[in-house]
């Protein structure tokens, strides 16, 4: 009984250490986004917007912005339909290799950044499409569309596979049974696949800073800023860009989660 | 009124190297309400699956109507099926989903809330219109899944062990809701089951299916007093199975010498001749039990090895000397006379008119 306590309270002291591991660099980005001192230092100064003007009022920062902003869209659009038809063609067909066919989709996330940017670079300049914005969009969708298919292939997995064929038995054609059966179906698992490939898109680094050029997105940007000299405005697109991805990332789960609940007690 | 509507001739379906439909020829009526029973894996929800379009026979013709069905895709018919899972869209509510058939008919809209609204009031769950799938019980369940093929007005329904999931006060209920629909539509109802007693309260006919094959057709009381061959008499169970040796044959009755005794059975259009080997059948509710033995043919010493009790009616499980196990049925009331406990021994005896000779297969 005893043992077991000391036992919760370390576990809960452990993940209470991860937490803190996690977050507090993070922590740390967004307090001094508002410190009014230039260099990060303890005691702080007082309480500043001033970074947050300076990149709102720099024409650079915002052309990066944009960029991210149409980097990460097409990419969840593009990674979520891929997603989408690999997990059904997943669920829906038995054929050959089919083992092989979605370790290979599932791969592109296993591979070191560096070097799928570097291959990505390589082959896509050799194609002459090279530093484009929309190298880049298919540079991510690569990257993200695992994680759609993921969450998409999980959804389907749930779903009660006499549905489709009721819908037939109904008088739904093929076409009909996936616009309103499979595709309402797996709604909640579509908005949250194109979040999380947005969120995991915005704030890519590797990939981005190969395959760009001058097209360049927010965390590029941001790395170019570092590079030149200590600045505070780094913490507040920082605190931006972590902002924007948390948001993707929690609305992925809300829409899963909940979507799974009211499923499991239906 | 016996205008058969749908034809499966000389049907079989194959998975592979898998067989799951031998051979069926088999005609369905207009206006009947027929069952499809067997144990499971015995090719019956194939059976059904054909019917819909969902499987197509490998060999053979299943006709509806005159028309050969083969190729007709599924969304092309017209034959709803009410799944075991039911199979209710989740993301829909009731009466979207009693809607979705007429939807995908191109029925427009007021047209199709009209014709789901009366089917909902007719399957009496007209509250829980615009309710969510996830909220209901399984019987209301039940009833939306069949207000949702039902409302498509087809001229044959087809169900897959629809009941199998509710309880069995509920299974009883909705049994008498399924038989009166099927007599006020006039529809043809194709039942599939492996429960006997779904089956025999509902059917006008009962099939039953064993190893991808029919092994009878018949009316309720047909198939539970004349099984054709060993395999029906098993599956309907509550039978005594004799097998043994054909001894003598007379114009009207043989003897046939089993490890039980020398027992004689009704020859009716069947013909035996000395030296064969035959099996008969003695329905458990048709053996006599009695203290002293009788002075009659046909009678056997048991000792009882134990009693089933469902309602009013007991089971009783006996053993001859050679371990042969004899199944007896009676009211419980007439039982308690007796005073039985395990161990005790009794006399078993039946008349001849009773006995009833099976196929050799």
């Amino acid at each position: 009984m005893n043992s077991n306590r000391i036992f919760n309270i370390a576990l809960g002291a452990y993940v209470g250490a991860i937490f803190v591991f996690v977050f507090a660099p993070i922590v740390f980005s967004v307090v001094f986004s508002f410190n009014s001192q230039r260099f990060p230092t303890i005691p702080l100064g007082s309480f500043s917007t001033e970074w947050y003007v300076k990149i709102l009022n720099d024409p650079d920062i915002w052309k990066a912005a944009l960029n991210s902003l149409i980097v990460s869209s097409s990419t969840a659009v593009i990674a979520t339909v891929l997603g989408f038809c690999t997990a059904y063609s997943d669920f829906r067909y038995n054929f050959r290799f089919k083992g092989p066919y979605i370790a290979l989709i599932l791969l592109p996330p296993t591979i070191p950044l560096i070097i799928m940017a570097l291959a990505m670079l390589a082959w896509l300049s050799k194609l002459g499409i090279s530093g484009q914005l929309w190298s880049v969009v298919i540079a991510h969708s690569v990257l993200t569309a695992p994680f759609a298919m993921a969450i998409i292939r999980l959804r389907l997995n749930q779903m009660d596979p006499d549905l489709e064929s009721a819908s037939w038995n109904l008088g739904g054609s093929e076409w009909a049974t996936m616009r309103y059966v499979i595709i309402p179906f797996c709604k909640p698992a579509i908005i949250s696949g194109l979040c999380l490939a947005a969120a995991v898109s915005f704030d890519e680094f590797a990939v981005s800073w190969f395959v760009s050029g001058l097209n360049k997105t927010l965390p590029v940007v941001i790395l170019e800023i570092v590079q030149g000299n200590i600045d505070p405005q780094v913490n507040a697109i920082g605190t931006f860009v972590f902002f924007t991805s948390m948001t993707l990332v929690i609305l992925a789960q809300i829409f899963f989660v909940q979507r799974q609940i009211k499923s499991t007690k239906s | 009124m016996t205008k058969p509507l749908v034809i499966l001739e000389k049907v079989q379906k194959h998975f592979g190297d898998f067989i799951a439909v031998k051979e069926i020829n088999l005609e369905i009526n207009e206006g009947e309400f027929l069952a499809i029973m067997g144990p499971s894996g015995c090719g019956k929800t194939t059976t059904l699956r054909m019917l819909s379009g969902l499987e197509e026979p490998t060999i053979g013709e299943v006709r509806m109507n005159g028309q050969v069905m083969n190729k007709v895709k599924p969304h092309e018919r017209d034959t709803p099926l009410v799944w075991q899972s039911l199979a209710l869209f989740p993301f829909l509510s009731v009466i979207e989903n009693v809607e979705f058939g007429l939807k995908m008919r191109g029925v427009d809209k007021l047209e199709r809330k009209k014709r789901a609204l009366e089917w909902l009031e007719k399957l009496d769950i007209l509250e829980f219109s615009e309710r969510d799938i996830s909220t209901l019980s399984g019987g209301q369940k039940q009833r939306v899944a069949l207000a949702r093929s039902l409302v498509l007005e087809p001229k044959i329904l087809l169900l897959d062990e629809p009941l199998s999931a509710l309880d069995a006060h509920l299974v009883i209920r909705m049994q008498a809701v399924l038989v009166q629909l099927q007599r006020e539509l006039g529809i043809t109802f194709v039942y599939v089951t492996h429960s006997q007693s779904e089956a025999f309260a509902m059917a006008d006919r009962v099939v039953i299916m064993g190893n991808g094959e029919i092994a009878q057709v018949g009316t309720p009381k047909d198939i539970y007093r004349s099984p054709q061959n060993k395999f029906v008499a098993e599956f309907v169970g509550r039978n005594n199975i004799l097998t043994g040796i054909v001894s003598d044959v007379k114009k009207t009755k043989a003897k046939i010498e089993t490890g039980s005794g020398v027992f004689s059975v009704v020859l009716e259009k069947n013909s035996l001749k000395k030296g064969e080997q035959a099996s008969f059948v003695i329905s458990a509710d048709l053996v006599h039990l009695s203290t002293s033995e009788p002075k009659t043919d046909n009678t056997v010493y048991c000792k009882l090895i134990s009693e089933e009790f469902v309602g009013s009616m007991v089971t009783l499980f006996l053993e001859d000397q050679n371990n042969h196990e004899f199944k007896v049925q009676m009211q419980e009331r007439e039982l308690s006379k007796f005073e039985l406990k395990p161990g005790s021994k009794i006399w078993l005896s039946w008349s001849l008119k009773n006995t009833h000779l099976l196929e050799v297969n």
